[in-house]
């Protein structure tokens, strides 16, 4: 049988900020089977225009993703906000062009987020990671509540024979973060961090994990400034594929 | 009510400051969220109700002008009479001439949020009639120096006890109280002076019913009962989108509204109230008014905002937000806060009055969720920040500067430029210690937390690398 062909949106946050994540899901996705390519002109889904009202700037970066993305059998993100702008959003903002709905409807049918593509569509057995110690996982928001990502990294992480998972309190609330929100309102989105970070310290997990890189920078700056220095903040690509 | 949105920002800041606040914040948050998540599961269906529930709303809002006449013909059978007011000044004019000609020196008011809107206690107090709020909660607001609500159907939740204790002893000039129970027996006696002395009665209206020309009330102290029944006059002040067909509609609607606003399968009152007092009745007033206001409402029909209302006013939306449960709801700056308020403010009190509020959200979409008629906030808010686009209503910075990023972005090769410097600069700030304490570029952000570092080359440079050193057969 052929190789499944996977487009790997790396995202511009992972680009910039921690590019192991990315080679995490190269890895991750290489391991279980797939063909992997990294279109290199990729850049931003869009996403950071579209929540600003920049509504011009939306349309273009999703025609550009599109474009670059629709000869793959499916698109894998290790994002469920990135994954669920492409899937949710790109057909709605571009409604009023046909041709381009039709094109960005057929790449939201194809586009998963990670911990889902590895469990819904490629059903692995086993994941590569060797990580040990106890975890607790937040839940981000997009992917938690538009894309339904909620079993699929616990179900992963519980093939890890030395993980333990301390589910903490509200482990589904918001972190705060929210895009621009965080740089808008620093101080609200701070608190509101805060109350994230309290449960992630009340929880006792050595290292809390999540699916969303935005998140985990606004956890881990806030654990740091709360004077926290020994809570891993992992992404959990990372903890699933082990070193990269 | 004056808008004080503009501030939003400041007022945020403020409010984290205010540690007794702070504090109300934290022992209210979660418990309407807990009590709501329990009551939900009593319902069979609770997503089928919900369902029926959008039916029904969209049903009105669609064909809204059919459906007020319709009421207005039916409550003008009953005997009550049926007036219209475009804005809050004149609800304030209507209710005013309606308590002259009655002679009223003195008014009796179940919650009514359109009151707030429009504020009428002012205008009422300026024409020599005396408003008594008789809701717990909106009473000590109004015995707290006319205090704003900070909630919608919890107006004094940023009250604590102790706050209530100290305010009640200093108005009333009774000994200090600190049990629950003794604090409103004292409210109630003061209270009950009013409900027997007051000539006409004000409420508000969870719903209009069409088919009957009913006002349905939802209320959980009694008070609401006392102001509509014992005085000879009673005036209902209600938007026009409160509107429903039918009594069947009205109980589907109870399966959800109790539920989601404070998690009772039903609240300790609820009154429907239709027409004025019959000759073989004990009880209810000799005159009726409905006050059916539309400041607004009418320009959102058939928009982006439309299913804005569809809007029950349960609060479900402020209780889960992220937002509201850090700040509060004075923070808003109007009327109605958290998301429902991020969007009707704007709506109903200008776009230009209230520039963050439609940004004063993580979009974590935690109230599309729960609102009972799904309304799809997050979506409206991301509308109203395009709106503020379009208009040129963000400041010049911001949009200049996410144009330039969307422009950049679509150029590959000078966006693999900039996120290479990007990264480099971000790792050289944060040195040795692996983080930055003071981001230049968004100093927002280290406020209150600091930025992690980044790895120092961007995932296209490693990613290019580790293919050339291993090329491919």
């Amino acid at each position: 049988m052929a190789k499944v062909r996977v487009g790997l949106f790396v995202t511009c946050l992972v680009d910039l900020m921690r590019p192991r994540i990315g080679f995490a899901t190269l890895k991750l996705l290489e391991t279980a089977g797939c063909d992997v390519v990294v279109p290199e002109a990729q850049t931003c889904c869009g996403q950071p225009a579209w929540n600003s009202g920049d509504a011009p700037g939306a349309v273009a970066l999703a025609k550009k993703t599109i474009a670059e993305f629709e000869g793959f059998d499916y698109v894998v993100t290790p994002s469920g906000s990135c994954g669920d702008h492409i899937r949710s959003e790109y057909p709605a903002l571009l409604a009023a062009e046909p041709d381009w709905r039709d094109r960005a409807t057929a790449l939201a049918s194809r586009t998963y987020e990670l911990t889902d593509f590895l469990v819904t569509v490629l059903k692995v057995d086993s994941v590569p990671g060797d990580h040990e110690g106890s975890i607790t996982y937040h839940d981000s928001c997009s992917g938690l509540r538009s894309m339904g990502i909620k079993d699929q990294p616990r179900a992963l992480l519980a093939k890890m024979n030395g993980v333990e998972l301390r589910e903490m309190n509200g482990c589904e609330e918001c972190c705060g973060f929210g895009g621009t929100f965080s740089v808008k309102f620093g101080e609200v989105s701070a608190a509101i961090a805060e109350r994230k970070c309290d449960n992630v310290l009340a929880s006792g997990a050595q290292a809390v994990v999540g699916g969303d890189l935005g998140c985990l920078l606004n956890i881990e700056g806030k654990l740091r400034r709360m004077g926290n220095e020994t809570t891993q903040v992992l992404h959990v690509a990372e903890v699933l594929a082990g070193r990269v | 009510m004056e808008i004080k949105s503009m501030h939003f920002k400041a007022n945020a800041s403020a409010k984290l400051a205010d540690v007794v606040l702070q504090g109300n914040l934290k022992n209210a948050k979660g418990k309407f969220v807990t009590k709501r998540a329990e009551a939900i599961k009593d319902l069979d269906d609770f997503e089928g109700t919900r369902d029926a529930a959008v039916a029904i709303r969209n049903k009105v809002i669609d064909n809204l002008d059919l459906w007020l006449e319709r009421f207005e013909q039916k409550a003008l059978d009953t005997g009550a009479q049926v007036l219209w007011a475009k804005d809050g000044a004149e609800v304030c004019r209507l209710v005013t001439e309606i308590a002259k000609r009655h002679g009223v020196k003195k008014v009796t008011k179940s919650k009514s949020m359109l009151s707030e809107e429009a504020g009428l206690n002012q205008a009422l107090e300026a024409a020599g009639i005396q408003p008594v709020e008789t809701d717990l909660g909106e009473y000590i607001l109004q015995v707290d120096n006319n205090e704003p609500p900070s909630h919608i159907i919890a107006p004094a939740v940023h009250k604590s006890l102790s706050d209530v204790a100290d305010l009640f002893h200093k108005v009333h000039g009774t000994p200090r109280k600190t049990e629950i129970p003794a604090l409103t027996r004292e409210a109630r006696e003061v209270l009950r002076g009013h409900f027997l002395s007051a000539e006409m009665g004000l409420s508000g209206g969870n719903f209009l019913v069409a088919e009957t020309g009913s006002v349905a009330l939802v209320t959980n102290e009694g008070n609401g009962r006392m102001v509509t029944t014992m005085p000879k006059v009673h005036v209902v002040i209600t938007g026009i989108e409160k509107v429903i067909p039918t009594l069947e509609d009205l109980s589907t609607l109870m399966r959800i509204l109790p539920r989601s606003a404070t998690g009772q399968s039903i609240s300790n009152y609820f009154s429907i109230l239709t027409g004025v007092k019959r000759p073989e009745e004990h009880d209810g007033p000799e005159h009726l008014y409905f006050v059916l206001v539309d400041s607004g409402r009418a320009d959102v029909v058939g928009g982006d905002f439309h299913a804005m209302l569809r809007c029950i006013r349960c609060g479900a939306c402020m209780n889960h937000c992220p937002v509201y449960q850090t700040i509060g709801g004075h923070a808003y700056g109007w009327v109605y806060p958290g998301p429902m308020g991020s969007v009707l403010t704007p709506l109903y009190a200008g776009i230009e009055n209230s520039i963050d509020l439609p940004h004063a959200a993580t979009l974590c979409n935690q109230c599309g969720i729960v609102c009972p008629v799904k309304i799809p906030l997050p979506d409206l808010l991301r509308k109203l920040r395009e709106k503020q686009t379009e208009r040129g209503l963000r400041p010049l910075t911001e949009r200049i500067g996410l144009r330039l990023w969307a422009w950049v972005a679509q150029r590959p090769t000078l966006y693999a430029l900039g996120a290479s410097l990007g990264a480099r600069y971000l790792k050289w700030l944060a040195g040795e210690s692996n983080r930055i304490r003071l981001l230049p570029t968004a100093p927002e952000w280290t406020l209150g937390r600091d930025f992690p570092a980044p790895q120092g080359k961007t995932f296209r440079e490693l990613y290019a690398a580790r293919r050339n050193a291993t090329p491919r057969a």
